[in-house]
């Protein structure tokens, strides 16, 4: 038995604290499954005007009614409309990102450490402080209810982000790389493009990937500026499903389900890239 | 030290000019309006900015060894440059201008300056005091239980056990989730006569709570709902802070009989501090500047008793149309968020010089 137990924990585990750390994982992982859990059966529910947690009746009362109602129910602009959003902010604020943050990694600069520090600011901002502003001058530009006017904040919320990331591991590709191209007669964007980018393709991959999901999730700044029921993005129309009088809980939980099931399982599979990065910047001595 | 062109240091300043110009001439047209003069004033300045940026520029890059072309580093940043300029620094001077008219839905053309009335205004407005009380709630209880639970957990799953990538990747649920998403199915789980929160406390013999309908519970519920979103978070930082540690220090511990206790508070945390100081900051922002949990729960109608201080300016702004009120405002809230962050990250040395 303590063999068996040598092979598969600590060296000195004791059974109680192998126990207990199950206990402990098992209940929170319990918490953070519950409400999918839910969310799953009341989609399958069909004509679920209510949230309720009818896990025994899942299979009696199995369809998929409140699916076709989403879709009856102009969920497929709202999809079309934060995919075009979302992959434009996902090109564009990557693209803006790659220079910045290859400046910052290669070379000493003037400015530098205001620069950065400044990167950091922007994450210090209360929405409502820029979104204010900047909804009185997209009013003023009659911008309102168009994707120009959101896919400018947009941007500028992923940039520095990606910025952060990509400096990461540009920092881990050796310049000496870049040395040879120069001998060989590259300038530094032909290096930029010819030699870093090729080597960066993971980190470009899942910088593009987040700034996608953010934008595919992000909530309130989309709810100021789009009103247009034809032209609101996925989360402001699922919200807008839950919030009216009555409620229809069965065909938000079948959208929730279609729209961010996907997502979910994709930065599930992405997030040891991500926090990896994060606590490689934050612990560098 | 290769020395640059002559058409290449004209293009950098020009590029700069244009950076600049761009600034000030929106600047300009939404403030003041001033038309021919205003925009001659606005070009003046910004030449004069940006020769006077690009001598500096040019004196300190010559000095630099590792550079081809002095310029290079200021290109590169031009583009993510011109959309923080746009849409972080043009926004902050416009809603300095705000904070100090009076301008809402009815002065929309013609908004009239009116100075630090409306500072004054959010100091002797009666609700200040429980906002920000409300707030500091908030953000004390959510960041403790974030970095609690996720170090509790992060430490359960730093070791060999079978199953550990498994219920790490359930555990990382609440973040992988959108967010508005697992807010919204909350919502519904709060339901006073159908969510499950309640039929399980009816279950233990506890009344049913209307969740929704009273500003205190909702404020409750939002709390319980924020901390579910947030301790993954922690968890990822310190698991991978902690996987940094090397064994040999426990080790070492064990054969000086050391308790558990002592080896977590005399090991574990001091060497968490640096990973973990970093993201408690960013958190602490985060939590403090989160928005989508109350307004989803509360709706942008709701009572005052569940808002917190950037709701507030929320509702201010985007549902009352106070301007000019709710600038003020937030004006406040930076400052405060700024002073806070500055002392943090002097006082716990993080982002050193050296560092960057």
């Amino acid at each position: 038995m303590s063999k068996f137990k040598a092979n598969y924990f600590e060296r000195n585990d004791s059974w109680p604290k192998i126990i207990s750390t199950y206990l402990i994982l098992s209940f929170f992982s319990l918490l953070t499954v519950f409400p999918i859990l839910n969310l799953l059966t009341v989609a399958f529910k069909p004509g679920a005007g209510t949230f309720v947690a009818d896990f025994a009746g899942f299979f009696q009362n199995f369809g998929i009614a409140n699916f076709r109602d989403a879709f009856a129910m102009n969920l497929g602009t709202w999809i079309k409309n934060s995919l075009i959003i979302s992959t434009m902010t996902a090109i564009i604020g990557v693209t803006v990102s790659i220079t910045a943050a290859y400046a910052f990694s290669r070379f000493q600069f003037w400015g530098k450490r205001v620069g950065i520090m400044s990167f950091l600011l922007t994450q210090m901002f209360p929405a409502p402080m820029l979104l204010l502003p900047m909804n009185l001058i997209l009013m003023k530009l009659n911008l309102m209810n168009s994707f120009y006017g959101l896919l400018i904040p947009y941007i500028a919320t992923v940039v520095p982000f990606s910025v952060w990331m990509l400096k990461g591991y540009f920092d881990t590709i050796p310049k000496s790389l870049e040395e040879s191209a120069y001998i060989d007669g590259c300038n530094l964007v032909q290096a930029l493009f010819k030699i870093v980018l090729p080597l960066s393709l993971p980190a470009l991959a899942i910088t593009t990937l987040y700034s996608f999901m953010q934008a595919w999730s992000e909530y309130v700044i989309a709810s100021v500026i789009l009103r247009d029921p034809n032209m609101i993005t996925l989360p402001v129309g699922l919200v807008s499903f839950v919030s009216s009088f009555g409620g229809m809980w069965g065909v938000y939980a079948a959208s929730a389900v279609i729209t961010s099931f996907p997502v979910m399982l994709l930065f599930m599979f992405l997030s040891k890239y991500l926090v990896g990065d994060l606590t490689s910047g934050g612990s560098k001595e | 030290m290769k020395k640059m062109s002559l058409i290449n240091e004209i293009c950098l300043l020009a590029s700069i000019f244009i950076v600049l110009n761009v600034l000030f001439t929106t600047t300009e047209t939404s403030i003041f309006n001033a038309g021919a003069t205003g925009s001659i004033i606005a070009t003046i300045l910004s030449a004069i900015l940006s020769f006077s940026l690009f001598i500096t520029m040019r004196k300190k890059q010559m000095g630099k060894s590792n550079t081809h072309n002095w310029a290079a580093p200021y290109y590169f940043m031009l583009p993510a440059v011109l959309v923080l300029v746009l849409v972080v620094a043009f926004p902050l001077i416009y809603g300095f201008y705000l904070s100090m008219t009076n301008m809402s839905l009815s002065s929309f053309r013609n908004p009239q300056l009116i100075w630090f009335n409306n500072y004054v205004a959010v100091f002797s407005d009666p609700k200040l005091i429980s906002t920000v009380l409300r707030t500091l709630i908030w953000t004390g209880i959510n960041v403790f239980c974030h970095v609690a639970i996720g170090l509790l957990l992060a430490i359960q799953l730093n070791r060999r056990l079978p199953g550990k990538a498994f219920f790490r990747l359930l555990l990382i649920i609440p973040w992988a989730i959108p967010q508005y998403v697992a807010i919204a199915t909350w919502k519904g789980m709060f339901n006073e006569s159908f969510g499950v929160i309640n039929t399980l406390l009816q279950h233990i013999g506890v009344n049913p709570i209307a969740w929704l309908g009273n500003p205190n519970d909702t404020f409750i519920a939002s709390i319980l709902t924020n901390i579910w979103l947030g301790f993954p978070f922690m968890m990822m930082i310190a698991l991978g802070g902690l996987q940094s540690i090397s064994r040999d220090i426990y080790e070492a511990a064990d054969i000086d009989g050391i308790s558990a206790w002592k080896k977590f508070t005399h090991i574990t945390l001091p060497l968490l501090k640096p990973v973990m100081i970093p993201a408690i900051v960013l958190g602490s922002v985060w939590t403090f500047n989160m928005v989508n949990v109350i307004l989803i729960f509360a709706g942008s109608q709701g009572g005052d008793g569940s808002q917190i201080l950037v709701t507030q300016v929320y509702r201010l702004a985007f549902s009352f149309y106070r301007y000019g009120f709710a600038a003020a405002y937030s004006v406040i809230i930076f400052i405060l968020l700024l002073v806070f962050s500055l002392v943090v990250v002097r006082k716990s040395g993080v982002l050193k010089e050296g560092e960057l």
